[in-house]
């Protein structure tokens, strides 16, 4: 049987409300300011170069995307998979889920060398481009939540609910992997150029998501004072647990297939044995923190309450996607093109060295700034729409 | 300005006339894919500390610069490649290797990249957006961003802060049937290691080279099929 779950807007205009709409305001407007500063000066201020291309946004951009598609994994799981414990969940799901793909697109469209021409981006299709495919597969995915969450919340709609459902699982697992395609699609960069990427971004979607869906969960139930039943946080624990082992999993088989194949040897030397920032953040924080400590976590051997659990692993798996985003993106334009293999290079354009990068302010700033979007846009929703639970908790509580 | 030897003038009015390209391309006739545009670059010419050609291709394209070597626009640079076996040293210079699949193209969400009937890859810096993923593709590193405001522009390449650029093949030249800037000035001042042509007509000195001697392209394995071969390495 399955208990009735209401749902109630959160009441807006008290003082943590506007206290945390001003923060998160703040942090928007800094990373407008940045943004403002970078485009007008030009990118040279930045940390990005001819070399290093792609920066800190581009960091931040990719997890907030890869984060928004597995964020919608919890309304999947209990309407796709029929796992009904997670159905009073679905529509926060969807909301987390729109939340983070607009602050992540945010921040991809404000690093273009020309934002302003984003209507250009709009009107001229490549077709044969993974990016035009993800600029459809992107705004598709606003569309298909949006229809979901209506059939959620309009009983006239139920009988498309199933239906969208489905479109919404299949639609984000297209996304990911045309996220992962831009990477895999790239047939020189040695770091990446695998048909790898794309399971990857789906398996680093699905931790990214949960975790970053199970941190905005706490919070809001926390500063709404709703109660949040440990039942249910700890069967997303452990759920986020066998996510972050498929991430692992599908880590450990990028790395292997590229050390095999001798030619990746000096790249996968440099990420894994390099003694870089990029080895540090691999072994430390990618897979240390945020891949095996996370994993202890979910499965035992740590004793504290399932709530700092969740709040521990959430933020570690937060932290290590991170990291793992940054020594894909970064380390893999770190090292070199190798245009006459066997060969050593060297020329005025940086030609056969390991290219450096460090991150400015402002880059970080329009990174956080998207998440701050994506932080705006869910308080704004949970106060507009009734999409939290008044008490979050199983509906299955007979199980 | 640089005085000319009487051995440079006639070496280089030599290059001139055996590697002239075809008749100038009458306005608004479009590039015909019957031509197939490209350089055949001799290492064996090419001295390391010769900079001819990188030379004539900032001052032909207005690539003034800011003096900041990561981040300026460099469209053709000498590289200094040597064997570690032995340690033979070559010096090539590389730019825009003009694939006949080129991969910015394939990338380029906007169609901003793309490929002239002629097989010469430009950059309609009209579309372009900035986002850098044809320099992700390329693997030669053909590419620059206009990563800020650029001064002393020219007329046939306005350049615009937030846009990627790169080796044009001189093609404001190439349509008045005139040879790029780098060709002109390494058969001018230095060996004429570069020669230009159109590789699909089978009379072209290029072509004609190509056909009866061995040459090579940078990662050939890749399939690219890029217009600029190699001789030497």
């Amino acid at each position: 049987m399955t208990a009735k779950t209401v749902y109630l807007e959160v009441r807006p205009y008290t003082r943590g409300w506007l206290a945390l709409a001003a923060a998160l305001g703040a942090v928007l407007a800094a990373a407008l300011a940045a943004v403002w500063y970078m485009e007008h000066q030009g990118h040279w201020v930045t940390g990005m170069t001819n070399q290093v291309v792609w920066g800190m946004p581009h960091v931040f951009a990719v997890f907030l995307i890869v984060a928004a598609s597995g964020a919608l994994n919890i309304a999947s799981m209990g309407s796709v998979f029929g796992r009904e414990a997670y159905q009073p969940l679905a529509r926060m799901s969807g909301l987390v889920a729109m939340a983070l793909l607009a602050g992540g697109l945010m921040v991809l469209v404000l690093d273009l060398g020309r934002p302003d021409r984003l209507i250009v981006a709009m009107t001229h299709f490549n077709l044969k481009s993974i990016f035009t495919w993800n600029v459809v597969l992107y705004s598709g995915f606003f569309a298909v939540v949006a229809a979901y969450l209506w059939t959620m919340m309009d009983w006239r709609l139920k009988r498309f609910y199933k239906p969208a459902a489905l479109a919404a699982f299949l639609w984000r697992l297209v996304l990911t992997t045309g996220t992962g395609c831009i990477f895999g699609f790239l047939v020189a960069r040695e770091a990446y150029g695998a048909a790898v990427m794309a399971p990857l971004f789906i398996a680093m979607s699905f931790a990214f998501g949960l975790a970053a869906f199970i941190l905005v969960l706490l919070y809001a139930a926390k500063t709404t004072r709703r109660p949040l039943d440990e039942a249910l946080l700890g069967r997303m624990v452990r759920l986020l647990g066998l996510f972050v082992a498929a991430n692992l999993y599908f880590v450990a088989l990028h790395h292997l297939t590229q050390l095999y194949f001798a030619g990746r040897g000096g790249v996968e030397a440099f990420i894994l044995a390099g003694g870089t920032i990029h080895t540090l953040l691999f072994w430390g924080v990618q897979v240390g923190l945020g891949g095996v400590l996370p994993l202890v976590m979910a499965f035992g051997g740590c004793r504290h309450s399932v709530r700092k659990r969740a709040t521990m692993a959430s933020l570690l798996v937060v932290l290590g996607g991170m990291a793992q985003v940054y020594v894909l993106i970064i380390g893999g334009q770190a090292w070199p093109l190798d245009l006459f293999p066997g060969m050593e290079v060297s020329s005025s354009f940086a030609d056969g060295r390991i290219h450096a990068y460090t991150p400015t302010l402002p880059e970080v700033v329009l990174g956080l700034g998207g998440m701050a979007v994506a932080g705006l846009i869910i308080l704004v929703g949970i106060s507009a729409l009734r999409l939290l639970p008044a008490e979050i908790r199983d509906s299955t509580p007979n199980r | 300005m640089t005085a000319l030897s009487r051995r440079q003038v006639v070496l280089a009015s030599g290059a001139v006339l055996i590697t002239g390209p075809a008749l100038a391309r009458s306005p608004g006739a479009p590039a015909s894919p019957a031509n197939r545009w490209g350089l055949l670059i001799d290492t064996r010419k090419c001295a390391a500390d010769c900079t001819v050609c990188v030379s004539a291709c900032k001052a032909e394209m207005g690539l003034s610069g800011h003096d900041r070597p990561l981040t300026d626009a460099q469209y053709i640079r000498k590289i200094e490649v040597r064997d570690p076996v032995g340690g033979k040293l070559h010096s090539l210079p590389v730019m825009c290797q003009h694939c006949a699949k080129p991969p910015c193209v394939d990338v380029c969400p906007t169609g901003a990249s793309m490929k002239r009937a002629d097989g010469i890859v430009l950059v309609d810096r009209h579309i372009c957006i900035g986002c850098r993923y044809c320099m992700m593709a390329c693997p030669y590193k053909a590419r620059s961003f206009a990563h800020e405001e650029q001064t002393g522009q020219q007329p046939h390449l306005p350049r615009g802060k937030g846009t990627v650029e790169s080796c044009t093949l001189c093609v404001h030249r190439v349509d008045e049937g005139r040879l790029p800037a780098c060709v002109e000035a390494c058969a001018a001042k230095a060996k004429g290691a570069m020669l230009f042509g159109d590789l699909n007509d089978p009379a072209s000195e290029i072509a004609r080279r190509v056909a009866s001697e061995a040459t090579t392209r940078i990662r050939a394995d890749l399939g690219l099929d890029p217009g600029v071969r190699y001789q030497g390495i």
